[in-house]
């Protein structure tokens, strides 16, 4: 249950994903070639603007590409439609944007 | 098929029922040469049960009439030959067209389907009547090869039936219609574009189809309606975009 807004939404939210998923996952590799420790990481992403707006932009794609999928899956799986469907949607992207905006506070802010 | 070699025959299972419901009944049919299940469906009716309801006309593969489902997949009935589709493991079971209402029997209420090829804005507008002079057109232009991909749709709403997203969102215009608006769409002669990517772009519209490529598949005329929706839906983002 779509229309061309949120399949453009779940597009760009795809498409700035990518990425950042990319990003994440070569410097994860990168970081850990010398044996960083947790503390040695958050020494370096605490106070980090870059890294705060790199995982802050990576939460919100989440959250909107997720509850847009879920938007779909529930509709055509389990019927939901109008202002129930409405509900699910925005409850599943705000709950996603608090989690994953709560976790990029804790390794970014000092 | 189940073929019963004493007396040369074959067991065929047909969906019986109406919009309450229904089963499958079988009936033991003569095996003939170049048999197709259209064949089958007349010959049961015609020599066991005269109150079976199916559909058909031109049995020739061009008016659409007698998709149905047959070992759980779209089928012309009429182009369809029972060898190419049972086997003596499964049998031939014959069923109405999934996604629509049954009528009776073999017999599908068409409506939801041909009412969506009109919410779909699949009615043409015309930019000219009959006091102007004829517009020409190249056949060989990129807009009318692509429409062209389209227009020998012969409305059997095999594809409809294929459909999962039909199967799960009720509101889905479905591949044939919205192959239908993309040739419009690709027509010169339409004045109404912009009506046609609007209508396409709501919920149920062209962005609720998943890709799945089952109306491809089993297209009997081999078109492309997936190609088609994906064509509209980077028409209709591009018209988007540009506003």
């Amino acid at each position: 249950m779509i229309d061309v807004r949120l399949y453009l939404l779940q597009r760009i939210s795809a498409l700035l994903m990518a990425p950042l998923v990319i990003g994440h996952i070569a410097v994860m590799i990168y970081a850990v070639q010398g044996g960083l420790s947790a503390a040695e990481i958050l020494g370096r992403t605490q106070g980090s603007v870059w890294w705060m707006l790199f995982y802050g932009l990576f939460v919100i794609a989440v959250s909107a590409h997720a509850a847009i999928g879920l938007r779909v899956v529930v509709h055509e799986w389990l019927g939901l439609r109008g202002i129930v469907l409405n509900t699910f949607s925005m409850a599943v992207f705000f709950l996603l944007l608090l989690l994953g905006l709560r976790a990029v506070q804790a390794v970014t802010l000092s | 098929m189940n073929v019963n070699h004493s007396s040369n025959t074959f067991e065929v299972a047909v969906w019986r029922g109406n919009s309450a419901g229904g089963d499958y009944q079988t009936y033991q049919v003569p095996v003939q040469s170049n048999q197709t299940v259209l064949d089958v469906v007349t010959w049961i009716q015609q020599q066991i049960d005269s109150t079976l309801s199916y559909r058909f006309a031109c049995r020739v593969g061009m008016c659409g009439s007698c998709a149905m489902m047959v070992n759980g997949e779209p089928r012309w009935t009429c182009r369809t030959h029972i060898d190419s589709v049972a086997s003596r493991e499964s049998g031939l079971r014959v069923a109405p067209l999934r996604n629509l209402p049954v009528i009776k029997d073999l017999t599908t209420d068409m409506t939801p389907f041909f009412d969506k090829w009109v919410k779909a804005g699949g009615v043409h507008a015309p930019t000219a009547d009959r006091f102007d002079k004829m517009v020409s057109v190249d056949p060989d232009s990129k807009a009318r090869r692509t429409a062209s991909e389209g227009i020998e749709c012969i409305n059997c709403a095999a594809c409809y039936a294929a459909c999962d997203t039909v199967s799960t969102n009720a509101d889905y215009l479905g591949p044939a219609a919205l192959q239908r608006t993309w040739t419009l769409v690709n027509d010169v002669k339409h004045g109404d574009v912009s009506g046609a990517l609007d209508a396409v772009s709501v919920p149920g519209g062209c962005h609720s189809c998943h890709s799945h490529g089952s109306c491809t598949r089993y297209c009997p005329v081999e078109l492309n309606p997936m190609k088609a929706v994906a064509s509209l839906k980077r028409a209709s983002i591009a018209r988007r975009w540009r506003s």
